[in-house]
C-alpha cells in the first residue's frame, strides 16, 4: 500500500506532473525561471528607457533652441528653422479620439456579438426550426461562421497601412463627400462642419483610423468578455436579469480591465499610425474644429519629413516624437486613474 | 412543511421573471441586441470593402511567377515577389522570436511573480509608452543600435525594429490573460505542492494560452504590414537572399546580414509608382501578405485547439 | 500514450519556435560568397525607376553583378552615403560642399539623367491645354490668384471656358527632390517667392492641401475639381494627366516634351564639378522646369573591384541606358554631358 504511493509520487515527479513536494532540481529550476522573468522585466524597462534616451538625445538641440515655443508654434518651415507642432498635436488628439470612439463603439459591439454568441444562437435556432440540427455539417455551421467572422476581423490588422491609405483615397473620400458637402452647406454654422471638404481631412482620416483600431479592440475585448467566469454569468441570469442588463451591469464591468486594455492598445495604434494618416489627413498645419478641414498629425509629420530632413529638422522631428510619447503616456495615466476610480467597487468580483 | 415549500415560490414576483415584450426592460434588451447586430453588420461593410478591393485588385496578377520571380523594374513584363515573401517571413520570424519570449516572460513577472512591485509598475509604464511609439521611430532606434553597429542593413535589424512594436501588444495582452486565470486554479496547484514555476508552466500559461495567442496574432499581423520600421533597417533588395537564383533561405550568415526584401516595403514603393506593372504587383503583394497572416493565424488556432483537447 | 501527446504539446509555441530555428540553421552552409559582386545604393526616389531598370538589365547581361538601389529619399541617401553604409548614393539636389567635406575618401558627383516637372490640373471643361504665364503660376502657388477666371489666367487662354471656381493648390507633404526643383525654379523666377517660402525639399507653402508622394498629389488633383498641383513629368505622362503649357524665360509658351526638356538642359553648361542647376533655362524652345539628378560616388574605394564594377555599370547607364530614359519619362542626357561624365568617372578608383 505505502510502497505503491511512493511509486506513484515518483512516477508523477518523473513525468513532470504536479504531485508531492518540489525536489531540489525543481526548486532550482524555479529560482532560475523567476530570475529570468525578472531579468526580462528589467530588460523591457531598460530598453524603453534607452529608446527614450536615444530619441531625447537626438532631440536635445531642438529642445534647447525651441523650448516651449515648439509646443505653441503653428508653422513648420524647415527653410527658416521655425518649428511648431501645435496643429499636429491637436490633429493627433482630434483624429485619434474620433477614430477611437468609432473603433470602440463598433469594436465593443462586435466583441459582445461574438462573445455572447448572438450569431451562432440565432443560426442554431434557424437550423433547429428547419430540423437540421442532427446533421453534422449544419450543427457545426454556426460556430464555423462565427470563427470565420472572428478571423476576418483579426486579419484586418494585417492589411498594410498603405492599403488603408489607398482605400481611404479611392473609397472613403468619394463616399463621404456628398454628405459632407450637404452638412457644410446646410449646417455650416456648427463649427464641426465649418469648412468644405477638399478631399483629405480629419473625417476620412478618423474613419480609416476607426477601421484600423477595430480589430485590436474587438479581438482583445472579446477575449476579456469570454473570460467572465460562468458562475458570474449564471448568477446574473439567476437574478432575473435580461440579457442586456447582464451584459451592461455585470459582464462588461467584470471584463472592464481587459476592455480598457484593449482600448489603450487601440489608442496607441491610432496615435502612432503613420502612413495611412500621411496619405489621408491632408498634412496642413491648420487649427480648426471642422471635421472636413485638412489636418496634420505628429506621426504623419515624422513620416513625411524624416527621409529628407536636415540636421536641424531631425532634431525638431525627434522633439515631436518625444511630444507624441508624452501624449501617449498622459492619456494612459488619465485612463488608468479613471478606471481605478470606477473600478474600486468591482474588486471583489474576480 | 409542505405548505412552507409551496409558499416560497409565491413570494417571487412571477410576472417579473416572465420574458415578454410588455416589459420596458425586455424591450430595451431586444433593442440593444438588434442594435449590436446592426452595428456588427455596419462594421462589416467597410471591412468587406477593404477585403474586396484587396482581392479584386490583388488577384489579377497572382500566379506561379508571383512566388518564383523577382520584382520587375519599370515597364518590364512579368516578375513576381518571391524574394519579398521569403524576406517578410524571415524578418517577421526573427521579430517573433525576439518579442514573444520577452513579452510573455515579462508578463509572467508582472502578473504572477511580483504583481505589485516597483519593477512591475515600471514595466507597465514602459509597455504603455511603447504602445504609442510611431512605427518610424522603432526603425530609427533599430538603425542606431543594429545597423550602425553591424555596419549594414539586414533582416535582423528589421526584426529588432518590428519586435519593438510587437512587445507592448504581446506583453499587455499576456498579462491580462494571465490575470484572468481564476485564482482557484492557481490555488489548487499551489495546494498540490507545485513550485511557482510549475504553476506558471502547467496552469497559468496553458489556461491563458488563447488570450496570449490573440495578442501574438495581432502583433504579428501588425508587424507584417509595417513599412516605416523596415525602410531604414532591412531596407529592400531587388534580388534573392542567396545568390544562386531562387533560394528561399539565406545560405550563409553573410547573406542574412544583407539588405532584405519585404512585402511591406515593396507595397510602399510600388504603390507610389506610375507604372501599371508595379502597381499591380503592389496589390498582389498586399493580398499575399494578408493570406500569409491568415495562414499563421489558422496555424495558431489549430495549435491552441489541439492543445486544449 | 495519450498523456504523452499532451506532454508533447505542452510548449506548443516553444516547440514551433525551436523547430523553425533548427530549420533556419539547417539552411546555412558556411560557404563562401565568392566571385559575384553585390553593390548597395540608396537615395533619391525620382530617378529610381530608371536606375532600377538599368540594374535589372545589367544583371541580365552580367548575372554575377547584383546592384541593389533603394529609393529612400535624397536626404536619407546622402546621410547613408556619409555614414559609409552604401557603395553609392543618389540625390536630386547633388551634395553641398559642407556635406561633401564630411566624406573622407572624397566625392565624385555624376549627373545620370534628368527630368522635368509639370503643373497638372483638373478643369474638365477645358479642351485645349491650359496656358500659364510665369506671373500666373507663381501667383497661384503664392495664393495671390485664387480663382480660375482671374484675368492673369484668362488673358493667356483666349476662348477657353475657365470656370468661376476656387483654385485648390495641391503640394507635396513629404520632403522631396521634386519640391526642391520646383521651388528652386519659382525662387529663380520670382523675388516674392524667393523672399517668401524660399526653396528646399519641403517648404512652407502659403496655400493648399498636401498629398504624400506623386500618387498623393495625383489622386488629389484627379478628385478635386479646380485643383492644380506639381508632379514629375514621367509620372504625369504615365498616368495621362493634363499638363499646363508654361511661359519660359524667352517669353514663349512651351509644353513639356522630351525635346523641349533636352533643349533646356543644353542651355546650361555644367561647371567642372558637374554640379549645376537649370533653374531658369534660356532659349525659345526650352521647357522652364527641368533638373539633373546625380549619383554620388566615393573618390577612393577600399576594394578596387567595387570601383571597377561601379564604373562599368555607370558606363552602361550612360551609353545603352540612356535609351530607356525617354520611355520611362526621363530626359536623355545631352552628348556634352555624357562626355564630361565619362571624364569624371576616371577620378574614381
Amino acid at each position: 500500500m505505502s510502497s505503491e504511493n511512493v511509486e506513484l509520487t515518483a512516477a508523477g515527479a518523473a513525468s513532470g506532473n504536479i504531485a508531492g513536494a518540489p525536489r531540489f532540481v525543481e526548486t532550482l529550476a524555479d529560482r532560475v525561471f523567476r530570475q529570468t522573468t525578472f531579468a526580462i522585466a528589467v530588460l523591457t524597462v531598460g530598453l524603453t528607457v534607452y529608446l527614450v534616451y536615444t530619441i531625447g538625445h537626438a532631440a536635445m538641440p531642438a529642445l534647447e533652441t525651441y523650448k516651449f515655443r515648439f509646443l505653441t508654434g503653428t508653422t513648420w518651415d524647415a527653410n527658416r528653422n521655425e518649428f511648431g507642432v501645435l496643429p499636429a498635436i491637436v490633429g493627433t488628439l482630434y483624429s485619434s479620439i474620433l477614430g477611437l470612439i468609432g473603433g470602440t463603439l463598433f469594436g465593443l459591439a462586435i466583441a459582445v456579438f461574438l462573445s455572447e454568441h448572438f450569431l451562432s444562437a440565432g443560426l442554431e435556432s434557424v437550423i433547429g426550426a428547419l430540423g437540421l440540427e442532427g446533421r453534422r455539417f449544419w450543427a457545426a455551421l454556426p460556430d464555423g461562421i462565427e470563427n470565420v467572422l472572428r478571423t476576418t476581423i483579426e486579419l484586418l490588422a494585417a492589411i498594410p497601412s498603405v492599403v488603408y491609405g489607398l482605400w481611404g483615397i479611392f473609397v472613403v473620400i468619394p463616399w463621404v463627400r456628398p454628405p459632407a458637402d450637404w452638412l457644410h452647406n446646410h449646417l455650416g454654422w456648427i463649427p464641426f462642419f465649418g469648412t468644405a471638404l477638399s478631399g483629405p481631412g480629419l473625417l476620412p482620416a478618423a474613419i480609416v483610423l476607426a477601421i484600423m483600431v477595430l480589430p485590436t479592440i474587438s479581438a482583445i475585448a472579446r477575449d476579456a468578455l469570454i473570460a467572465v467566469p460562468p458562475k458570474i454569468r449564471e448568477a446574473a441570469f439567476g437574478l432575473g436579469a435580461t440579457r442586456w442588463e447582464a451584459i451592461l451591469a455585470v459582464f462588461i464591468p467584470t471584463a472592464a480591465t481587459g476592455i480598457f486594455g484593449a482600448i489603450i492598445l487601440g489608442f496607441g495604434r491610432a496615435l502612432g499610425e503613420t502612413m495611412a494618416l500621411a496619405m489621408l489627413a491632408g498634412n496642413a498645419n491648420v487649427l480648426s474644429w471642422s471635421l472636413f478641414s485638412p489636418a496634420n498629425t505628429l506621426a504623419a509629420l515624422l513620416a513625411n519629413h524624416f527621409p529628407e530632413a536636415g540636421t536641424a529638422e531631425v532634431g525638431a522631428l525627434m522633439y515631436a516624437a518625444l511630444v507624441l510619447l508624452a501624449i501617449t503616456l498622459i492619456v494612459n495615466i488619465i485612463g488608468t486613474v479613471i478606471l481605478q476610480r470606477a473600478g474600486a467597487q468591482l474588486k471583489g468580483l474576480r | 412543511m409542505a405548505a412552507m415549500a409551496s409558499e416560497v415560490p409565491l413570494e417571487v414576483d412571477l410576472p417579473q421573471l416572465e420574458r415578454s415584450l410588455r416589459h420596458p426592460r425586455e424591450i430595451f434588451s431586444y433593442f440593444m441586441s438588434l442594435l449590436t447586430g446592426a452595428a456588427t453588420l455596419a462594421a462589416m461593410f467597410p471591412l468587406l470593402s477593404v477585403l474586396f478591393l484587396l482581392i479584386r485588385r490583388g488577384a489579377q496578377t497572382l500566379g506561379k511567377a508571383t512566388f518564383t520571380e523577382l520584382p520587375p523594374a519599370a515597364m518590364m513584363p512579368g516578375g513576381g515577389i518571391g524574394n519579398a515573401i521569403a524576406g517578410t517571413i524571415l524578418i517577421v520570424f526573427i521579430a517573433t522570436l525576439i518579442s514573444v519570449p520577452i513579452g510573455i516572460l515579462a508578463a509572467v513577472y508582472t502578473a504572477e511573480f511580483a504583481p505589485e512591485s516597483r519593477i512591475t509598475q515600471a514595466v507597465r509604464f514602459a509597455a504603455k509608452v511603447l504602445t504609442g511609439l510611431p512605427s518610424i521611430l522603432a526603425g530609427v532606434f533599430a538603425f542606431a543600435i543594429v545597423v550602425m553597429v553591424t555596419g549594414g542593413f539586414s533582416a535582423p535589424a528589421g526584426g529588432v525594429a518590428l519586435a519593438l512594436l510587437m512587445i507592448p501588444t504581446i506583453l499587455l495582452t499576456a498579462e491580462d490573460a494571465i490575470l484572468r486565470v481564476p485564482s482557484r486554479m492557481r490555488e489548487a496547484a499551489i495546494g498540490m505542492g507545485a513550485t511557482p514555476t510549475q504553476v506558471v508552466r502547467k496552469v497559468l500559461l496553458p489556461t491563458a494560452l488563447p488570450g496570449i495567442l490573440t495578442g501574438i496574432m495581432l502583433a504579428i499581423a501588425r508587424a507584417a504590414g509595417e513599412t516605416a520600421p523596415l525602410l531604414f533597417t532591412s531596407l529592400f533588395s531587388d534580388y534573392w537572399m542567396s545568390r544562386t537564383s531562387p533560394e528561399f533561405l539565406p545560405k550563409t550568415i553573410g547573406d542574412l546580414m544583407k539588405p532584405t526584401a519585404s512585402l511591406a516595403v515593396l507595397i510602399y514603393n510600388f504603390s507610389g509608382s506610375p507604372f501599371d506593372n508595379q502597381i499591380a504587383m503592389a496589390w498582389t503583394a498586399a493580398l499575399v501578405l494578408v493570406v500569409i497572416v491568415l495562414l499563421v493565424n489558422i496555424a495558431g488556432q489549430r495549435l491552441a485547439a489541439h492543445y486544449h483537447r | 500514450m495519450r498523456a504523452k501527446t499532451i506532454e508533447h504539446w505542452r510548449w506548443p509555441l516553444g516547440l514551433m519556435a525551436l523547430s523553425l530555428v533548427a530549420m533556419g540553421f539547417l539552411g546555412y552552409q558556411v560557404g563562401d560568397a565568392a566571385s559575384a559582386t553585390t553593390l548597395q545604393g540608396s537615395g533619391a526616389t525620382f530617378p529610381a525607376p530608371l536606375y532600377q531598370r538599368w540594374f535589372a538589365e545589367y544583371n541580365k547581361l552580367h548575372p554575377d553583378v547584383e546592384i541593389n538601389y533603394q529609393p529612400i529619399g535624397s536626404g536619407a541617401g546622402i546621410k547613408q552615403f556619409q555614414q559609409q553604409l552604401v557603395d553609392f548614393g543618389a540625390s536630386d539636389a547633388a551634395m553641398t560642399d559642407e556635406q561633401m567635406a564630411a566624406v573622407k575618401q572624397g566625392v565624385v558627383l555624376i549627373p545620370m539623367t534628368a527630368g522635368g516637372i509639370v503643373l497638372s490640373y483638373n478643369l474638365p471643361d477645358l479642351t485645349a491645354p491650359l496656358r500659364l504665364s510665369r506671373e500666373a503660376y507663381v501667383n497661384i502657388f503664392l495664393g495671390k490668384i485664387t480663382n480660375w477666371n482671374d484675368t492673369a489666367i484668362t488673358r493667356t487662354n483666349p476662348g477657353a471656358k475657365l470656370p468661376d471656381e476656387k483654385i485648390t493648390v495641391v503640394t507635396r507633404s513629404d520632403g522631396s527632390g521634386t519640391t526642391f526643383v520646383f521651388t528652386s525654379h519659382l525662387s529663380a523666377v520670382s523675388d516674392a517667392w524667393k523672399n517668401g517660402p524660399g526653396h528646399g525639399t519641403s517648404v512652407n507653402f502659403p496655400v493648399g492641401v498636401a498629398g504624400k508622394g506623386n500618387p498623393g498629389v495625383t489622386a488629389l488633383v484627379k478628385q478635386t475639381p479646380g485643383a492644380i498641383g506639381y508632379v514629375e513629368y514621367g509620372y504625369a505622362k504615365q498616368t495621362g494627366m493634363p499638363m499646363a503649357v508654361l511661359e519660359n524665360k524667352a517669353g514663349k509658351f512651351v509644353s513639356a516634351t522630351p525635346a523641349t526638356e533636352k533643349n533646356a538642359l543644353a542651355s546650361v553648361t555644367l561647371p567642372a564639378n558637374l554640379r549645376g542647376w537649370v533653374t531658369d533655362p534660356s532659349g525659345d524652345d526650352s521647357y522652364p522646369i527641368v533638373t539633373y539628378t546625380w549619383m554620388l560616388f566615393y573618390r577612393k574605394y577600399a576594394d578596387p573591384k567595387v570601383a571597377q564594377t561601379l564604373k562599368a555599370v555607370v558606363e552602361y547607364g550612360l551609353d545603352q541606358g540612356q535609351s530607356f530614359a525617354s520611355d520611362l519619362g526621363y530626359i536623355p542626357l545631352p552628348e556634352s554631358v555624357i562626355r564630361k561624365d565619362k571624364e569624371a568617372l576616371a577620378q574614381i578608383s
